[in-house]
């Protein structure tokens, strides 16, 4: 049987690689979008594994739960991005700071 | 053994696909990449008897947001050349705080002394009898109701914040206003008038 700390280093691999993505794209906020799942599917996998390796099922509700947030989120995240390109014709994370309120 | 290299197989593929997600040039190869992190973590929690968020993870993840994902990054019209620039100079200090905080995470876990954790006081242990659905759905209905509903209202709002957003009035165009249709009574739109001979009606 895998140990639960297999789990977390792949979980903390994830999330490390979410980051990264954050801050290696700074042109181009739909990649940052998908780094953002990336980090939630870490926090999602975290939880899994820690209700299976404790044998309590309310880890995995909250998995659910994390997982309707992430399903919002990007459908606002990405209307937000299509209004933005509308209006500028750019989708560079230097520009955001024009939005003015 | 087939379970181990399963793990070390999935694991494997996941943190690949991670990585070419965040690295990849074509922002569509980078939402083909997602979708077998995201195959590949669902594999991860069949091996540990969490079937239903697996089931769940590629129906919401590869169903609707990575489908969502493919469908912006195709309807927009972007020069990847130019948004590529300066991803050389960011991606060396991004990876320098990504090794720090993984190193971090790392220290910390194995740092980390809180003592054993109290077995007994768990809300609600797995019954190996009672199936994985089940038992999630006993739990959601009951002791979660709240939640489950709070859940459903943000994706509502997720849902009318979208199309309000995306929503555009566009000038020039002549559309069906099926309100003032319905409304619209005989004495509004008829006239009865009595012209003189020969001087005809105005219109």
């Amino acid at each position: 049987m895998i140990g639960l700390n297999h789990y977390l280093v792949v979980s903390a691999i994830l999330f490390t690689l979410g980051v990264l993505g954050i801050f290696a794209n700074r042109k181009n906020l739909i990649v940052i979008l998908m780094a953002i799942e990336l980090i939630l599917l870490a926090v999602n996998l975290n939880l899994v594994a820690f209700s299976a390796y404790l044998g309590d099922m309310v880890g995995q509700v909250f998995a659910m739960l994390v997982l309707t947030v992430a399903a919002g989120e990007a459908a606002i995240g990405l209307a937000i991005l299509v209004i933005y390109f509308r209006g500028r014709g750019s989708i560079a994370v230097d520009d955001v700071n024009r939005m003015k309120g | 053994m087939i379970q181990t290299f399963a793990f070390y197989l999935f694991a494997a593929v996941a943190i690949l696909s991670g990585a070419m997600t965040v690295t990849s040039r074509n922002p569509v190869h980078s939402v083909l990449w997602l979708i077998l992190a995201f195959f590949n973590a669902a594999g991860l929690m069949l091996l540990v008897g969490a079937e239903f968020i697996a089931m769940l993870l590629i129906i919401v993840y590869v169903g609707a947001v990575a489908v969502l994902f493919l469908f912006v990054v195709m309807m927009l019209d972007i020069d990847f050349a130019q948004m590529r620039a300066g991803f050389v100079r960011y991606f060396w200090i991004g990876l320098a705080l990504a090794v720090a905080l993984v190193a971090e995470l790392f220290i910390a876990v194995g740092a980390w002394q809180a003592g054993a954790i109290d077995m007994a006081n768990r809300i609600a242990p797995i019954d190996p009898a009672v199936p994985n659905i089940e038992a999630l759905g006993r739990l959601l209905f009951s002791r979660y109701i709240y939640a489950f509903e709070v859940a459903g209202l943000i994706l509502l709002v997720a849902m009318v914040g979208a199309i309000v957003l995306t929503h555009r009035q566009r000038g020039g165009v002549r559309k069906q206003n099926i309100s003032d249709q319905i409304s619209r009574r005989s004495k509004d739109a008829t006239r009865n008038v009595k012209p003189p001979v020969g001087q005809g009606v105005e219109l």
